[in-house]
């Protein structure tokens, strides 16, 4: 016997306009919910790609370096008469060597030709002082190619004041930390001196000011072309020390690492491994995001329940009279269901709705914070799925929310109604 | 003559609170343009058995027949259908969904059943509230007309699928008797003129004494 739906949902929709009041009081509670998570859920996922922005952006998918390690090899290993005794070498130190990547320009123009790399590029790190009249402060200064990192790892967001041009422009150019500049009370055109750890004192133009918006950061960190270091340093031109990759994929970075870890013999950190903490900030925030939403919805899964069971009791006369005239249980389970799904369906799409306008009201709101030069609104995701993910919860709640009373309605029996008079 | 409802040898059991034989031995048949009543006291089972031949009430034992089909033991689906196109209802309280217009209401077993289209019932339920002369009230919504026209719109609504049979319980117990006879009336000019059946319970002996058969039940047996 075929469902006849078009009787069915008339009947579900006289009911629902009759009772309009609670009917509304019901969809409200889906539309506040749905319309809670939509809002939550653009605004957290907008704030974790924020945050991981503001790390990602200045990570390399892979950072390639000369790690100082003492050799997991001593010579007492290669010797064979003591290869089956039990050694002991006390007291055992990395051997003296250089923090350079040795051969790194070749190993550069090798990475750059691999396809799944988008660039690979030369940095120089070496541990300096300030020297700006009588303070002396302990930092980092890095030499950079500053248009390739523009490029790859949007360096421009972070730089406040001045231009990258300005920077590659210069030889005796530096883009000072903002928290150094603050300390020392320098500005845009002012001179600083750097001194290396040899004691060699270099005197440099502050081109601009460079800010990542992590404290710790601003404080000892400054950029100068690769030259420049390499000059303040001694070196020739082939002295590198750190490789910086990104990747188009950032999924290849783990196989990656491990390879050029074992082709180079050097060590290679991929971001995964460096950032694990940030997946961790992540997947916290949208636990938060999706125990909120889903406690709103079981709120309102229960005011679903609450007022299908209120009207199933109201309408006991109701549901005997289409029993004894034909209606078999299941028609009237469907009625009622149809019910929980019409409340379901118009509260979920206006919640979709609510929380696109609140997503988007939000996302007009200025935000604006020292820390985050790029940022001047609060972070949004706009991101479709979230709404098919929001209308999915809103049907599957309120399926489950009618499906026990309209079950109670299906099992009513007609005789003890009509008796019961 | 064609037998409509047939019942053999039927027995009920209420179980609660204490093991009671409701109806012993139940054996009748209704023919085709019969119209009967049972008559008899308060609690002797005669609308147990009503609804035990209405197929609401499944709990039973014993055969029924309609249009000489078995009914006993069909799936409850195929039950409501059976309801649905061959029994028409009429109770002693009016039962007519509140919210609907009466029209509505005559239509919608019709709707239900849907053999036929919007139009073809809306006309055929137009046409039998007509005959009830209750056609002027097809907009109203049922619960604002006075309980006489509830009960014609009852009867209208039993009769929109053409069943096989009416049964009532008490169809005439909540009216006075200018409506009472009213009733009785469009049952006896249905059951003349249309050859329809009728099986009606009932308290009121002038009514019972009208009918073409009366079935009188004492203590769950049919006395007579």
């Amino acid at each position: 016997m075929m469902i006849n739906w078009k009787v069915i949902i008339n009947i579900a929709k006289t009911h629902l306009l009759t009772k309009i009041k609670q009917t509304a009081t019901a969809a409200l509670g889906v539309t506040f919910g749905i319309g809670a998570y939509i809002t939550l859920v653009c605004f957290m996922t907008g704030l974790n790609a924020m945050l991981d922005d503001l790390i990602l952006n200045v990570t390399p998918h892979i950072h390639i370096f000369n790690e100082i390690e003492p050799s997991k090899k001593q010579p007492v290993d290669l010797y064979n008469e003591f290869q089956n005794t039990f050694n002991v070498v006390h007291s055992v130190k990395p051997k003296q060597s250089q923090k350079r990547i040795h051969n790194a320009l070749p190993i550069i123009n090798y990475l750059n030709k691999d396809p799944k790399v988008r660039g690979a590029i030369p940095q120089i790190k070496e541990q300096i002082f300030y020297i700006a009249g009588s303070i002396e402060l302990g930092g980092n200064l890095t030499g950079i190619d500053v248009l390739q990192e523009v490029e790859l790892f949007n360096f421009k967001d972070y730089i406040i004041k001045g231009t990258p041009q300005a920077l590659s422009n210069n030889d005796n150019g530096i883009l000072l930390g903002a928290g150094v500049a603050e300390k020392m009370s320098l500005k845009v055109g002012d001179r600083v001196q750097v001194s290396t750890i040899g004691g060699d004192i270099f005197p440099l133009k502050i081109v601009g000011i460079y800010q990542s918006g992590i404290a710790d950061i601003d404080n000892i960190q400054s950029f100068a072309n690769v030259k420049t270091v390499q000059r303040i340093l001694g070196q020739a031109e082939n002295y590198i020390t750190d490789i910086n990759v990104k990747l188009h994929d950032i999924e290849h970075a783990f196989p990656l690492s491990k390879k050029i870890e074992q082709q180079f013999k050097l060590t290679a950190i991929d971001i995964k491994t460096a950032n694990a903490q940030f997946e961790t900030g992540t997947t916290i925030r949208n636990l938060i995001t999706y125990s909120v939403s889903i406690t709103l919805l079981i709120v309102a899964g229960f005011g679903i329940y609450n007022i299908l069971n209120m009207l199933i009791y109201e309408k006991m006369n109701d549901i005997a009279i289409l029993k004894a005239t034909g209606f078999s249980g299941k028609d009237v389970q469907l009625i009622f269901m149809s019910q929980a799904m019409i409340i379901g369906i118009v509260g979920g799409v206006l919640g979709l709705l609510i929380g696109l306008g609140l997503s988007h009201f939000i996302g007009s709101l200025p935000f604006e914070t020292e820390a985050l030069p790029t940022i001047t609104t609060y972070p949004i995701n706009h991101n479709p799925n979230f709404y098919v993910i929001g209308i999915t919860f809103a049907l599957i709640s309120t399926f489950l929310a009618g499906y026990l009373p309209s079950r109670k309605a299906k099992k009513i029996d007609p005789v003890k109604i009509i008796r019961g008079q | 003559m064609k037998t409509v409802l047939e019942a053999k040898n039927i027995n009920k059991y209420f179980k609660k609170p204490v093991l009671f034989h409701v109806l012993k031995d139940i054996s009748f048949a209704v023919n085709q343009g019969e119209f009967a009543s049972i008559m008899g006291k308060s609690g002797c089972g005669k609308s147990t058995l009503l609804y035990i031949l209405s197929t609401m009430d499944t709990d039973y034992d014993g055969e029924l027949y309609l249009n000489n089909e078995l009914i006993t033991g069909q799936e409850r689906e195929k039950l409501s259908y059976v309801r649905n196109k061959h029994i028409g209802f009429v109770f002693q309280f009016h039962y007519l969904l509140s919210e609907f217009s009466v029209l509505e209401n005559v239509m919608l077993p019709a709707k239900k059943l849907g053999e036929k289209t919007h139009a073809e019932i809306e006309h055929n339920a137009i046409e039998k509230l007509r005959v009830l002369e209750i056609d002027h009230l097809a907009k109203k919504r049922a619960s604002r007309i006075s309980g006489g026209e509830k009960q014609r719109v009852a009867i209208a609504r039993a009769l929109i699928n053409n069943p096989s049979i009416i049964m009532g319980d008490e169809p005439t117990g909540n009216l006075d008797s200018y409506n009472s006879d009213n009733v009785f009336n469009i049952f006896k000019q249905l059951s003349d003129e249309q050859g329809l059946s009728l099986l009606v319970v009932t308290h009121d002996i002038d009514f019972a004494n009208k009918t073409d058969r009366i079935i009188e039940m004492g203590d769950g047996r049919i006395i007579n």
